[in-house]
Formats: C-alpha cells, sequence, structure tokens
C-alpha cells in the first residue's frame, strides 16, 4: 500500500536537503577547521546519503514512494503541488551517485594537498543536485537540479584554476550544458502551455490520448535536447571530453560514472512516463537507435586516438553512452534494464580506471601514454589492476559491465537489431583495446618506443598539473582501496544471482506510465507483474563477451606491435585523412561546439517530425 | 490568441545562439548566453499571460478569489530561471577571468590547450 503520508516518503525530501545544508555549513565554518574535520564531515554525510537511500530503494523495489511536498497531496487526481516519485531505477540511480561520492571523498582524503572546505562544499552540492534529479517527479524541478549539479560541476571542472586546459573545459562544459539546459526550458514551457500542469505524472495523463502535433514535437527535441547534452549524445558530445580531461580525478568519477547516465536517465523517463503515450513507438526508437549508434562509432573512433590517458577515458564514456542509448532505445523491458546493468557495471570498471590514472598522474606526473612509455613498470599492483580493468571494460565475464553488454544485445536482437550485437562487441572491444593499449605501453613497456612524429599532435597529457605536492613515491592505501571496491563492486553485479531478474523487475516498473501516473496521483498501489526469475548469463552472451574481450587484446597488441606489418600501416595511411577530419571536428573551440549543438537539435527534430507528416 | 510573443521568445533564443557563434570574445560568449536565456523568460512570460487582467495578487480589496488573473506559476519559474542564470552567468564570467590570465586572450577561437 503507497500512502502519501508513509513515514519512508519523508526520505527522500531528507535526502535531498541534507548534503544541501552540511554544504553550507562547511561553507560558513570550514575555513575555521581542521582539514580532517571537514573530511569527516563531508565523509559522514555522504555516508548517511548512502543508508538513507538503500533504505528507499528497498522500499521503492515493492512499489513507488510518493513525497508531494507540503502535503499538497491530489484531490481527484490532480494537484498544483510538487512530486517526488521514487522508483527502484530512480533510488537505484541515486544510491549509485551517492556511493561513488564516498568513494571520490575517500580518495580525495589524501589525494588533494591543499583544498579548502570549497571542494567539500561543492560535492556535496553537486551529489544533492543528482539526489535530486533521479527523485523528482516535476518536470521544471528536474530543470532546477539540473542546473544545479550543472554549476556544482562547472566549478569542480575549473577546480585546478590554474592549469590552462581546465579553465578551457569548465567554459566549454558550462556553456554547452547551460544551453542545453536553456533548450529544455523552452520545452518545458511549451509543455505547460499545452497541459498547464508541471509534474510528470499528471503531464503524462493529460498527453495519454493526444496526436501527435507540431507544438508536442518541439516541446519533446526541446527538453531530449537539455536532457541528452548531459548524457553526451554527439553531436551534443564535445563537451565531455574536454570538461573530463582537466576536472580533477576524483569529480571525472563523478562525471563518468553517474552524471552522464543521469542525463540518460532523465531523458528516458521523461519519455517513458510523458510521450510514451504520443509518438509512435517505431519512430521514437528510429531515433535513439541511429543516435546512439553514432555516439557509440564516434566515441570508439576518437577513444582508439587519443594518447592523454583521461580523455581517452572520456571518449571511451562517450562510446559507452552510445550503447547505453541504443540499449534504453529498443524501448523494451529487457532493453532498459540492460542499460540499467550496463550503466551500473560500467560506473564501477570506469570509475576504477579514472581513479588508475590519478594514481598514475601523481606517481608520474603526466597521463600521456607516448611520454611515460615503459615508465611504470616498477608498479606491481597497478599494472594488474589496470590489465584487469582494461579486459572488464570490454565486458569479460563475470563483471557487470559484461552482463549488461548481454542483456542489452539481446534486447536489441529480439526488437529486430540483429547487427546489435556486433556494434556492442566492437565498440566495447574499441574502448577495451585503448586501454590495454596504454596499460601495455606505460605499465609493461610493451611494444615498440612510439615514433616520434606521433608526437606533437592532439592533446597531450604532459601539461596536467599532478594534484599533490611533489609525486608520489607509492600509491597511498585511501586510493587504492576505493579502487579494489568499484572494482569488486562492478564483480558483484555480475556475480549476484538475482541481479538481472532485480534489473527486469525494476524496469517493467520504469517502462509503466500509467501505473506511475497512478501511485503518484492516488497513493494507491498498482500491481505491478511479478518479478520474473531470470538468470543471469547465457551462453550466447558469455560468448559474446569473452569475444569482445578477446578483440580486445588482439585490437590492443595489433596497436602496439602492428606498425611492423607493413600492409596495416598503408591500411591505416588512408584511413588517416578521415580520422584527422574527424579529430579537427573536436576542436575545442566553444563556438563550434555550439554550432554542432543547434544541428543536432535540428536532427533530432527531423528523426522525430518528419516521420509524422 | 497570438504568436507574436512565441516567436520573439524563439528568435532572442537564437539571436543568443548565433552571437555565441560568431563569438570573438568570451564576455560576449557569456552574455549572449545570457541573450539566449532571456527567450525563456520571454516564452513563460507569454505561456500566462491574459490580456485585460489584474497581476496575481489577491491581498487588495478589489481583487476577489474569483477574479482573472495571470498564471503566477509561470512568473515563478521565470523568477527561479533568473536566479538560475546570475548564478551561472558569474560563474562562467569568473572562469572568463581565469581564461584571460592563464591563456592571454579572451577570443574563444584562439583557445588551443584542448583538441583532437
Amino acid at each position: 500500500m503507497v500512502t502519501f503520508d508513509d513515514g519512508v516518503a519523508l526520505v527522500p525530501p531528507i535526502a535531498i536537503a541534507v548534503p544541501i545544508v552540511v554544504a553550507c555549513v562547511l561553507l560558513a565554518v570550514g575555513r575555521r577547521l581542521p582539514r580532517m574535520v571537514v573530511d569527516a564531515t563531508a565523509f559522514a554525510c555522504a555516508a548517511g546519503e548512502v543508508g538513507m537511500l538503500a533504505v528507499l530503494l528497498e522500499r521503492a523495489a515493492h512499489g513507488r514512494v510518493v513525497t508531494w511536498s507540503g502535503h499538497w497531496n491530489p484531490k481527484n487526481g490532480y494537484s498544483v503541488g510538487i512530486v517526488l516519485v521514487s522508483d527502484a531505477l530512480g533510488a537505484g540511480i541515486a544510491l549509485l551517485a551517492a556511493a561513488l561520492v564516498v568513494l571520490a571523498l575517500v580518495y580525495s582524503w589524501r589525494y588533494f594537498d591543499d583544498v579548502d572546505a570549497h571542494y567539500h562544499c561543492l560535492v556535496l552540492l553537486f551529489l544533492a543536485g543528482m539526489v535530486g534529479f533521479a527523485l523528482t517527479g516535476d518536470l521544471f524541478d528536474m530543470f532546477v537540479f539540473f542546473e544545479l549539479m550543472g554549476a556544482a560541476a562547472y566549478a569542480l571542472t575549473g577546480f585546478k584554476i590554474e592549469d590552462r586546459t581546465a579553465v578551457q573545459g569548465a567554459l566549454n562544459f558550462g556553456v554547452v550544458n547551460s544551453l542545453g539546459a536553456y533548450i529544455a526550458l523552452m520545452g518545458v514551457g511549451l509543455l505547460y502551455a499545452r497541459v498547464g500542469n508541471l509534474t510528470l505524472p499528471q503531464l503524462g495523463e493529460a498527453l495519454a490520448h493526444h496526436k501527435p502535433d507540431a507544438l508536442l514535437v518541439a516541446a519533446f527535441v526541446a527538453v531530449m535536447t537539455g536532457l541528452l547534452v548531459k548524457a553526451a549524445m554527439t553531436p551534443f558530445h564535445f563537451w565531455l571530453a574536454d570538461a573530463h580531461a582537466v576536472a580533477p580525478t576524483p569529480i571525472c568519477v563523478l562525471f563518468s560514472g553517474v552524471m552522464v547516465p543521469l542525463g540518460i536517465y532523465g531523458a528516458f523517463r521523461v519519455y517513458w512516463v510523458v510521450f510514451s503515450r504520443v509518438f509512435p513507438v517505431g519512430d521514437i526508437r528510429r531515433a535513439f537507435v541511429v543516435m546512439g549508434v553514432m555516439t557509440a562509432l564516434v566515441g570508439a573512433v576518437m577513444c582508439l586516438a587519443q594518447r592523454h590517458f583521461k580523455r581517452l577515458l572520456a571518449y571511451s564514456t562517450i562510446a559507452h553512452v552510445g550503447l547505453f542509448l541504443v540499449a534504453a532505445g529498443c524501448l523494451s523491458d529487457s532493453g532498459t534494464a540492460g542499460a540499467a546493468l550496463y550503466i551500473a557495471g560500467h560506473a564501477g570498471v570506469k570509475c576504477a580506471l579514472f581513479l588508475l590514472a590519478g594514481t598514475m598522474l601523481n606517481r608520474y606526473g603526466s597521463v600521456d601514454e607516448i611520454d611515460l612509455f615503459g615508465r611504470a613498470v616498477d608498479a606491481k599492483i597497478m599494472r594488474w589492476l589496470f590489465l584487469v580493468s582494461g579486459l572488464a571494460l570490454a565486458g569479460i565475464p563475470p563483471f557487470g559491465t559484461g552482463l549488461g553488454k548481454a542483456v542489452s544485445e539481446e534486447a536489441a536482437s529480439h526488437v529486430g537489431y540483429v547487427w546489435a550485437p556486433v556494434l556492442f562487441v566492437a565498440v566495447s572491444a574499441a574502448t577495451g583495446a585503448a586501454v590495454l593499449r596504454a596499460t601495455g605501453r606505460v605499465y609493461f613497456g610493451l611494444g615498440e618506443p612510439p615514433p616520434e612524429r606521433l608526437s606533437h599532435r592532439g592533446t597531450s597529457g604532459s601539461e596536467e598539473e599532478p594534484e599533490v605536492k611533489g609525486l608520489l613515491g607509492r600509491v597511498r592505501l585511501t586510493m587504492l582501496v576505493p579502487i579494489l571496491v568499484l572494482l569488486g563492486g562492478s564483480l558483484a553485479l555480475g556475480l549476484l544471482p538475482g541481479a538481472h531478474a532485480a534489473a527486469e523487475h525494476a524496469a517493467s516498473a520504469f517502462t509503466d506510465p500509467s501505473a506511475y501516473a497512478k501511485e503518484a496521483l492516488t497513493g494507491r498501489e498498482v500491481v505491478g507483474t511479478p518479478p520474473v526469475h531470470v538468470g543471469n548469463w547465457t551462453m550466447a552472451g558469455v560468448l559474446l563477451d569473452l569475444l569482445s574481450a578477446g578483440l580486445a587484446v588482439g585490437g590492443a597488441a595489433l596497436a602496439l606491435y602492428g606498425a611492423r606489418v607493413a600492409r596495416l600501416t598503408r591500411i591505416a595511411g588512408r584511413g588517416l585523412p578521415a580520422l584527422q577530419g574527424l579529430r579537427r571536428v573536436h576542436s575545442g573551440l566553444v563556438t563550434d561546439y555550439v554550432a554542432w549543438l543547434m544541428t543536432g537539435v535540428v536532427v533530432l527534430g527531423g528523426l522525430v517530425g518528419l516521420p509524422l507528416r | 490568441m497570438t504568436y507574436y510573443a512565441y516567436l520573439v521568445a524563439v528568435f532572442v533564443l537564437l539571436t543568443g545562439v548565433f552571437g555565441i557563434v560568431r563569438s570573438r570574445n568570451l564576455i560576449h560568449t557569456v552574455v549572449c548566453l545570457s541573450v539566449a536565456q532571456s527567450g525563456t523568460y520571454v516564452l513563460l512570460l507569454a505561456i500566462g499571460y491574459q490580456r485585460g487582467v489584474s497581476p496575481p495578487v489577491f491581498g487588495s480589496p478589489p481583487v476577489k478569489p474569483t477574479t482573472s488573473v495571470t498564471d503566477p506559476l509561470v512568473q515563478a519559474l521565470t523568477l527561479t530561471d533568473i536566479v538560475v542564470s546570475a548564478t551561472v552567468t558569474a560563474l562562467l564570467l569568473a572562469i572568463a577571468v581565469q581564461v584571460h590570465k592563464r591563456h592571454g586572450t579572451v577570443d574563444p577561437n584562439e583557445l588551443v590547450a584542448l583538441e583532437g
């Protein structure tokens, strides 16, 4: 039974408010406190969030937790209040955000030697924005939390304010994301003009029997643009590589692990609750899948072309976002479940890789795989962690990435995209190969010493400022533990017997707009589909995962030793102008990025609007 | 029903975007972003506006609870929007100052620290 005045309904607003309050307190008195107290306060706050959100997730798995703020409960299905609706996927991604913040704070503990309390303050505000965005059931609040997490994120990106790349990255990030948010706000306004309401359930109900017209197409495209800018869909993705490459390492963890997936989450939340009964499923599926494939391919190619290790990881995130878009864009329960598992598994592995990149930066003073060639062969533990993470990124079983990939492949084939396994295998293998290539060069000294002519192309990683005073002699325990926890988490996701079944159950609630509206507006629980008992792994999934891992190793070997094979160089030589063109498009100039953003709006509008004519 | 205000809103947004794309100065870029955002103010206010009705203030005697008023909700949204805008603009201007210090230029097309 869902009631509005249930005790657990207090959890979502408290979970949003607590980090904001603690952040304000830290901002006011943090300067006078010793660093240790500031660290401990921020840590305690984030750990408390994890506890609260875990309770919420447990409850939300059995039915949505609905909170009408200030008891403005709906009467006869109508309310002018503001609502928070937590279902399993919403509470789950909020929990992921809180858990990653805890790990990022632990990692920052001994990592930044000279930060004031405003670092912790910004991280907690960022957390509040993410939790609010995940739990809100109100379209305008989505915009507000979007901007709250945006503003905190821009400031954190430019945190190393003496670093010339950091300020440029923060500027690109800020301008592109804010513009996306304003375009989304236009869409929010249009929807309000049509319906006279802003809560997702009431919007969905009002539009349920509406014919798609020009206004709804414009509103849909505008809202999606804002959310997909955050999700870094091509051609909105340019800011991501710049921001990730320059942000402090613990912040990259939050960006890649949860902020970018939150964009996907928001887009599909709005699609399912508000628009799924308006547009023909086939058109929207085509739009998401086309954009997803493009994103995945651009990300994979650019990932292979990087030498700056954090930038390489950033492009790998773009590639994976493309895969998430394809999976969730199938607009089926299993596709959504696949995307959710993939996002969770990917968060563990990608965050571990970013933290590993941080240890690389602070031991060797650079994240450039060419400069660091063979420099780290003495690192005994790190090299193996890099190796395992690279394989896990390609999706080797039994990591959560492999599970998510297998479920997604199956879901995509099921709705008729028989080529989907090829895409998933190729793209995940490419990102894995890029990581393994860098690992091979830096940590194992494999391959030939890189030729000189390569060394002045693209962004190099040697300008990156270390985040500690002096370089570290060895990796500290507070850095090692979060890496192990993250990899362990991704592994546990793949091994936990009920993971797939739970994701399917959560996804079937996520994709049910009328149950969402009914529970939010009446407080009466809707009996959903009972949980299905599906095993985690299928034979086909395991084989495809092993294939990607194998291809990743093969690809890395080819990149390291391929130059010896003359024929391959010729092929590479022929492909080079196209690659150069693609690299030049990623110009680092905010003016270009905004032009691309508008192009993307037009493309998206065409994909959604033209089939309706 | 008139579409004029809606067209103005879209026009202002696109003007801001055009300004960013053609910008040669970061301060100009950030202000153009604010211009683009002004389009959203116009849109929101236009949605709530009705010709010939009073403002949504019910305190004074001549306004009865049944009187038609303009929609207060969109006005609240606009205020929130302005607060967001102030925050973001201030932050971006601060970053622009820092860009000038580190890169020695405010021309967005001369920032070459990141590419490819």
